[in-house]
């Protein structure tokens, strides 16, 4: 049986593996170091939440600190994949790429289509995502659909140790950028994850719980609120499949339709708020591939389409909590 | 003219100028091709032959050309808007850019990118680019690569005098002054951002004491002095090739044509166009020093007048000839799924 980690361990071991086996494999980021140039320890922090702690031990000068200028340090490392390099550049925070937007979507993303196929750019951009860690509105959001809507970005969101190692990766190891998004409440999360290298392909989801009533899609911290919300629902004899897409962008709409086709039932869960959503656009997905199959209504739960407020009161009430999506599941069954 | 005698392994006995005869007429053929295929293009979007817009280097050739005469295909640059210019001094290929500026298959994007968009990575070119100050943090990444992988390439950014406020651009000299990055940072002052003047959107009076500010040393050159160029483009690549890390070129240049093409340029002085013309041409300039030296004759440079007429003809005629994209290529060489 393999060793239970933690989702940030994880991916501090995801790096370390992949640093050892490519040379032209570097990690940038704001206090990514950790203190470079101060007068105590020049690898303090490793991170602000600790994630690449250890790793500038290991690999020196292959891991830098940059300054607080998103636009300049991620636009280089897009510039830098094009040369040679595989940069890992983390973004904080997801809520900061309003800052650099251009050089993802504008530049790195169309590098490849733009330039007639004559470019790679073999980037990946790791950032921190979602609500519930009390760090408000601009600290908190979950911004999956702005990454999903531009083309030529591969997007990833996790909801587990085992598939963050497997998931960063086969990212890494990619040729199109990447905007991998880590849930930040679920960096303590731990599960089995084997020592040795794997990785995941782009495009799977995993089902991670089977059942037959209704079908949840889901990705990231609501796959444990939707993994809630079964158990309270099978008590009630109601036996819920649950999706986790894994992987944004490609999208693994398959898996989905086969499991509405075998339930009948589809409720889309997504902490992000629902215009042009991940949840809006895998019920458009099902109504127009798997329509007939449908029972019921297809139905969603979402944030609100607010921004992430900061008290705990209202945090809580934002998330998609275990008893909305129960509610939702119980909506569609009655329907 | 600025030129001066440094000691240069191409120099001949009795030339007086930093580079060798063969590399003074390459020069000549690379300002002249541009010349030639910006004028082309002039004419034939005014005849409505060529889809889209474009934005041309005309008047500034020597920049392109005396900066990029120091450089091998592992230094990259990452150009601007107004890259045509850039693309050919640094070995583009004529045929592939008309062909992409028409939009054929044949293009050097197979016609997926256009004018603002034409790149040849095997060249060192990383794109020419429509979003402005864009490319700053790219050259920077292509010389953070030079350095990570130990080989001896330089990255080369261009901005005009508009996109030197771009926070990209200010961000990026602050990063490759602390990384100690082999960047080049070149200024394209040619006093217009479109059609706002540089006298009152840079709240600065010199990209010197701008570059200063951000660690960086910094010359400004007469961008119409090819020689000027050269020199100043070739002390501050030899320094950062040599570790010396980034420095900032401002070449004060003119532009013949409008920001765009059907630009009517009214916010022009009455008589600028022509005096510019007239008075501050860097290839009549470039081609009267060399005359006057005596290190080349009129008829050398009449042949290489020839040459480039035919060359952009027949740039002109394939492209025109080439084949359109077709349905397919709408969803190759792009992640798609959908």
């Amino acid at each position: 049986m393999a060793r239970k980690i933690s989702m940030k361990d994880a991916i501090n071991e995801a790096l370390d593996q992949e640093m050892q086996r490519d040379p032209t494999v570097i990690v940038m980021g704001e206090d990514i170091v950790g203190g470079t140039g101060s007068p105590g320890e020049s690898d303090a922090w490793g991170g602000v939440l600790g994630v690449t702690k250890g790793l500038y031990a290991k690999h020196g000068d292959r891991l830098m600190d940059t300054p607080l200028s998103e636009s300049a340090y991620i636009g280089a490392a897009i510039g830098a994949a094009t040369c040679g390099l595989r940069p890992v550049a983390e973004l904080m925070f997801i809520d900061f790429m309003g800052v650099c937007l251009d050089e993802i979507f504008n530049q790195g993303a169309k590098f490849r289509y733009m330039f007639g196929g004559k470019a790679e750019t073999p980037v990946v951009i790791r950032a921190m995502c979602g609500a519930g860690f009390r760090a408000a509105a601009q600290h908190s959001q979950m911004l999956t659909p702005i990454v999903t809507h531009i083309p030529g970005l591969k997007v990833v969101c996790a909801s587990n140790a085992y598939d963050t190692k497997g998931l960063l990766i086969q990212s890494i190891r990619d040729n199109d950028p990447v905007i991998f998004l880590e849930h930040k409440n679920l960096y303590a999360h731990e599960s089995e994850v084997p020592e040795e290298s794997y990785t995941i392909p782009f495009g799977e989801a995993a089902i991670v719980r089977e059942g037959k009533s209704a079908t949840i899609v889901t990705y990231g911290q609501t796959v444990h609120r939707s993994l809630d919300a079964a158990g309270a629902l099978a008590k009630d004899g109601i036996d819920v499949e649950i999706v986790d897409l894994r992987t944004l962008s490609p999208i693994d709409t398959d898996t989905v339709i086969e499991s509405v086709e075998k339930t009948g039932r589809l409720v889309c869960v997504d902490e992000a708020n629902p215009r042009c959503s991940i949840a809006s656009d895998v019920a458009a997905t099902v109504a127009q591939e798997a329509f007939k199959a449908l029972k019921a209504p297809v139905r969603m739960v979402t944030a609100p389409h607010t921004p992430v407020p900061f008290s705990p009161a209202l945090e809580d009430l934002y998330i998609p909590s275990a008893e909305r999506i129960g509610d939702a599941v119980r909506q569609t069954m009655a329907a | 003219m600025t030129a001066t005698t440094t000691a240069s392994p191409t120099r001949t006995g009795d030339n007086p100028f930093p580079l060798g005869k063969e590399d003074l007429l390459n020069a000549y053929r690379t300002m002249k091709t541009i010349r030639e295929f910006e004028d082309r293009l002039h004419v034939d979007f005014g005849r409505g032959d060529i889809p889209g817009f474009v934005h041309l280097y005309a008047g500034e050739e020597a920049s392109a050309t005396g900066i990029m005469m120091h450089l091998t295909d592992e230094d990259r640059i990452a150009s601007t808007h107004r890259g045509h210019g850039h693309c050919i001094a640094k070995g583009v290929s004529v045929h592939q850019m008309m062909g992409e500026i028409y939009g054929k298959s044949t293009g050097a994007c197979h016609g997926k990118g256009g004018s603002m968009h034409i790149a040849d990575l095997s060249k060192g070119m990383m794109g020419a680019n429509g979003i402005l100050g864009a490319g700053a943090p790219l050259a920077c990444g292509a010389a953070l690569a030079a350095k990570k992988l130990g080989h001896k390439g330089v990255g080369i950014s261009f901005v005009g005098d508009g996109a030197s406020n771009q926070g990209m651009f200010l961000e990026s000299l602050n990063l490759a002054a602390i990384w100690e990055l082999p960047v080049l940072f070149v200024v394209e002052n040619n006093g217009y951002a479109e059609s706002t003047s540089v006298d009152w959107a840079v709240a600065s009076d010199s990209y010197v004491d701008r570059a200063n500010g951000f660690g960086l040393p910094g010359v400004t050159v007469d961008g119409t002095d090819f020689f000027a160029v050269y020199e100043a483009a070739g002390e501050m690549i030899r320094r950062a090739r040599d570790g010396g890390g980034p420095s900032l070129l401002e070449c004060k240049m003119i532009r013949f044509h409008g920001h765009f093409e059907g630009d009517a340029q009214t916010y022009r002085a009455k008589g600028e166009i022509e005096d510019i013309r007239n008075n501050r041409d860097c290839i009549r300039q470039f081609s009267r020093h060399v005359r006057e030296a005596g290190v080349i004759s009129q008829a050398e440079l009449d042949a290489i007048d020839a040459d480039v007429a035919k060359l952009i003809d027949d740039a002109v005629e394939q492209a025109k000839a080439a084949p359109l994209p077709g349905p397919a290529d709408l969803t190759t060489d792009v992640y798609v799924r959908y």
